[in-house]
């Protein structure tokens, strides 16, 4: 039985009965729903709305009024009309480049079988959930200065918006192929052929069948795609130069160079609408997604490569892959080890030991990181699980609206949050500028969604009639829910978990602003190494992104381990 | 053992279960066929406690079960899909009702394995679910629903989903089972072949009501109603004036057994085999065929009258003519059927229903 099924109503309905399910009692009563609202509610306004807002009222707020004069002003500044435009078509370019490249990819991997596929699609995965930090040097160290282009044709690509295009594609491979490809395993391969029998050509069948049902997927993938690159921070710090910049990136700058908190608040304001509106756009198309679609077990979708054709898709796929992104992986690791005196553990070893740039040793940066994700992750857990349950019948506009808002994080500037909340939380009740707590609780904010968008299609996927079958026979509605739910749901929690540890583990946007000096984590310490001159720190700032790929890495094959074959939006 | 007294369920406005009275015996199978719609799997529901019971009561063995929660009732039910928990294997799901009545592990384990035994997959606890067929998942459901020994057994379309043979040979299996167990069922269905064989007495439901209730065979005798007779599959029904032992038809006149024949405006079926096929030539009514469909040792024909609505008739194979003759009909009195014989039209009292 195919319990992963995303937002597709499978037949799960009463089937051919009089009438019956259709109209299933409700275990749960609006006023538990309400309940189950209640938590992820109060935590997105107190770390979510209020930090935001309380930064916005800072900048556009003076003796109690507010001045609204600076929206335009702003606005009309060639410097930033410059980077609303750069911001707007490098995602724009950024997604379509990852959508060529990774729909033969998405493809292959649902109808291909070949050895060796599951690892590579955990591989695939890592780069997602890699901090936007370390992906930005890992691409430093393959097309920078002294990277492995320079030193073998002298080809140097950062600072160029190659460099950034190319590392978005390496960021949101996954996406592309998990969500699009997850679907496109569970369609039909007969209704293809149906259409083929009918008179259809390979391509009439494939534009006419596959594609409209393939359809919402691949648009709900490529909005999450220009979410990501549009809000994208960690990379464009590290591999724009000073040329390039994002919004996200003018708004850290307007924020912490020139401390011009007004011009910050505006392009907040600016970003979050934007996001805003590519969430609508994202709601709406996932709604569509839920028309009934039949689909079958993946594994009966696959088979091996046969014409020459096939085998050259493969091919080039697996080409793809290995340059994009299984080099910037490989080079990253080669650099760790790469000393002056040759390759060693020279810069893992001077990990251990706190110069200037650090009060602490940089390798407890991995404590802090683990410690904090763990806090986050249970967070995160807590209440994206909340809103799960509280989402799960479908609804009214009501509870629509309030999944869409869950993502609404997703998108928003990170760096502005990470400052709301030091602005914000500094004064009682809530006085937590100095307490470690701040910092999993901002992580958490970006671990939500994945635990909402990973349990979501599981929860709605559990068959009352289960439940029903646990009553006739005589469990009581707790008994059930232990016995049926809870076995059904523990994997996706612990897939749901996974994903909150490792985007905690890499969060950077906020974290740079609350994270105490002497309690860096990873992502952290990596940017301030990277930072710094000298090739002593670039070594040790490879070494530390080595070892929080390796964390992540981990995370991501347990991950796999347990999550088998199970499609998900991420 | 089972009493029904008025049971009304209601969605919303309308009554998916309309007033309906039915007992249920001890170690009696009973069956309650009906189209889809017809209220039959809501009647189950509500008895399970799974749907709750707008009006009237539901007593077993003297019980009122108005409160009593789903899983307090001590029902067995067989979901129309199985259900069968997919994280849990086959012993597993056998398992996990003697679980929630607190029997031991090892009593439990043993009791498993001779309920495996029974329904013919002994051996089977460690097998995943998912790895069953369509006939071998039935048969797990059968014996998850057995284990707790329940009062009272209801199956929700046994058998719907297994291919024709299968579920022929598993009606044969499933009444001597619980003929040996001395179950007491309550099954529900839209094959009638499948009420017909399985159960003791048959209760036809229409609409949220009973529409005739009595054993498989007073029911394939003397249809209640022209509603029962078209669900079985008569298609000769038409209205005609019975006086004596004649009854005219928009076919002309037709013998009808004196023992039927109440006089005045009826509703009558004349049953296939009753239709006589002959030369053309003669007294009879005038035919074309225009349709033949082979069904083994006999063969139906659909026959257009010079007057009349169409006719079916089932004759033997080698006297079967083709597509387009002409042929002369005749009726049989012994297969001609006045259907609503009692003044009140409703459930057939000649048939002798109990509880309608």
């Amino acid at each position: 039985m195919d319990l992963a099924g995303r937002e597709v109503t499978r037949a799960a309905g009463p089937g051919p009965g009089d009438g019956g399910g259709a109209r299933r009692g409700g275990v749960r009563g609006p006023a538990g729903r309400f309940a189950l609202m209640a938590v992820p509610a109060a935590f997105f306004a107190v770390f979510f709305a209020y930090p935001v807002g309380a930064i916005v009222a800072r900048g556009l707020r003076e003796n109690g009024r507010w001045h609204l004069g600076r929206l335009p002003d702003v606005l009309g500044d060639p410097d930033i009309v410059g980077v609303l435009w750069f911001t707007l078509w490098q995602a724009a370019a950024s997604t379509g480049l990852t959508l060529l490249l990774a729909l033969p990819a998405a493809y292959v991997f649902a109808r291909f079988d070949f050895p060796g596929k599951h690892l590579l699609r955990a591989l695939v995965t890592v780069p997602f959930v890699m901090p936007t930090v370390v992906v930005g040097s890992a691409f430093l160290a393959l097309l920078g200065r002294g990277g492995v282009l320079d030193g073998w044709w002298g080809v140097r690509l950062d600072t160029t918006v190659w460099a950034i295009l190319l590392a978005h594609v390496f960021f949101n491979f996954a996406i592309v192929v998990r969500t699009v490809g997850g679907l496109w395993s569970q369609l039909d391969p007969r209704q293809e052929e149906a259409a083929r029998v009918l008179g259809a050509g390979r391509l009439a069948a494939f534009r006419h069948v596959t594609l409209p049902a393939l359809g919402p997927a691949v648009a709900a993938a490529a909005l999450m795609v220009f979410l990501f690159t549009f809000t994208s921070f960690g990379v464009i710090q590290i591999l724009g130069g000073p040329s390039y910049a994002t919004l996200e990136v003018e708004i850290y700058r307007q924020t912490a160079d020139f401390l011009d908190l007004p011009t910050a608040a505006v392009l907040s304001l600016v970003q979050l609408a934007a996001v805003a509106s590519v969430l609508a756009l994202h709601a709406w198309t996932v709604r569509r997604q839920e028309t009934a679609l039949r689909l079958v077990a993946p594994e009966t979708t696959a088979r091996r490569p046969r014409t020459p054709g096939e085998r050259a898709l493969l091919g080039g796929v697996l080409t793809v892959v290995a340059v994009l992104l299984l080099s910037p992986l490989a080079v990253l690791v080669e650099r760790s080890f790469a000393t002056p005196g040759g390759h060693g553990l020279g810069f893992y070893r001077a990990l251990q030991e706190s110069d200037g740039t650090f009060a602490v040793p940089p390798l407890e940066a991995v404590g802090n990181s683990l410690a904090y994700a763990a806090v986050a992750t249970v967070i995160a857990v807590v209440v994206g699980g909340c809103a799960a349950a509280a989402v799960t019948r479908r609804a009214g506009p009501l509870v629509r609206g309030f999944d869409a808002l869950l993502m609404l994080p997703l998108g928003t500037s990170a760096v502005t949050v990470g400052f709301g909340f030091l602005i914000a939380l500094d004064s009682p009740p809530l006085d937590l500028r100095s307490s470690w707590i701040l910092v999993p609780l901002a992580q958490a904010l970006v671990g939500v969604p994945f635990v909402v968008r990973t349990m979501l299609p599981v929860l709605r996927a559990v068959d009352e009639r289960l439940r029903e079958a646990a009553a006739v026979l005589g469990a009581s509605p707790l008994r059930a829910w232990r016995e049926v739910d809870l076995p059904l749901v523990s994997r996706a929690v612990l897939v749901a978990a996974g994903f909150a540890f490792a985007v905690s583990l890499g969060e950077f946007g906020a974290t740079v602003f609350i994270a105490g000096p002497d309690r860096p984590t990873l992502p952290v310490a990596v940017a301030r190494l990277l930072g710094r001159a000298g090739e002593t720190n670039y070594g040790q700032a490879m070494a530390l992104s080595t070892i929080l790929m390796a964390v992540c890495a981990a995370a991501l094959l347990l991950l796999e381990r347990v999550r088998k074959n199970q499609a998900g939006e991420f | 053992m089972l009493v029904l007294d008025d049971v009304t369920v209601r969605y919303g406005d309308r009554a998916a279960v309309d007033g309906v009275r039915l007992d249920v015996a001890d170690h009696e199978i009973v069956s309650v066929l009906g189209p889809s719609g017809s209220g039959k799997s809501t009647l189950l529901r509500a008895v399970a406690g799974l749907q709750p019971v707008a009006a009237g009561r539901v007593l077993l063995g003297g019980r009122d079960l108005a409160g009593v929660p789903a899983h307090r009732r001590g029902l067995g039910l067989m979901f129309q899909d199985q259900q069968l928990f997919p994280h849990r294997d086959v012993g597993g799901n056998v398992a996990f009702g003697l679980r929630m009545h607190g029997v031991s592990r090892a009593a439990a384990r043993e009791r498993v394995a001779s309920l495996l035994a029974l329904v013919g997959l002994p051996g089977a606890e460690r097998r995943a679910v998912a790895a069953l067929s369509g006939g071998e998942q039935q048969r797990v459901a059968l014996a998850r629903a057995l284990a707790p020994s329940p009062q009272l057994l209801m199956l929700d379309e046994p058998l719907g989903q297994l291919d024709r043979s299968l579920r022929e040979r598993l009606v044969v299996e499933l009444r001597q089972l619980f003929g040996r167990l001395g179950t007491t069922v309550l099954a529900v269905t839209h094959d009638q072949g499948e009420a017909f064989a399985l159960a003791d007495r048959v209760v036809v439901m229409r609409e949220g009501r009973v529409a005739q209730t009595g054993t498989p065979a007073e029911v394939w005798e003397r249809p209640a109603d022209e509603f029962v007779a078209r669900f079985l599959g008569f298609a000769n029904v038409v209205r005609a004036t019975v006086h004596g032992d004649v009854a005219d038809t928009p076919w002309g006149k037709v013998g009808v057994s004196a023992a039927a024949g109440v006089p005045g405006e009826r509703t009558l079926l004349i049953r296939p085999a009753g239709v006589r096929v002959g030369p053309p030539a003669g007294t009879g009514l005038g035919c074309e065929v225009v349709g033949r469909t082979f069904r083994g040792e006999h063969v139906v024909l659909v026959l257009r009258p010079e007057s009349g609505p169409e006719l079916e008739a089932s004759v033997a194979l080698r006297e079967a003519p083709e597509v387009g003759e002409r042929v002369g009909v005749g009726f049989e009195a012994s297969e001609v059927v006045v259907l609503d014989s009692t003044p009140d039209g409703r459930a057939g009292g000649a048939t002798g229903g109990t509880g309608s």
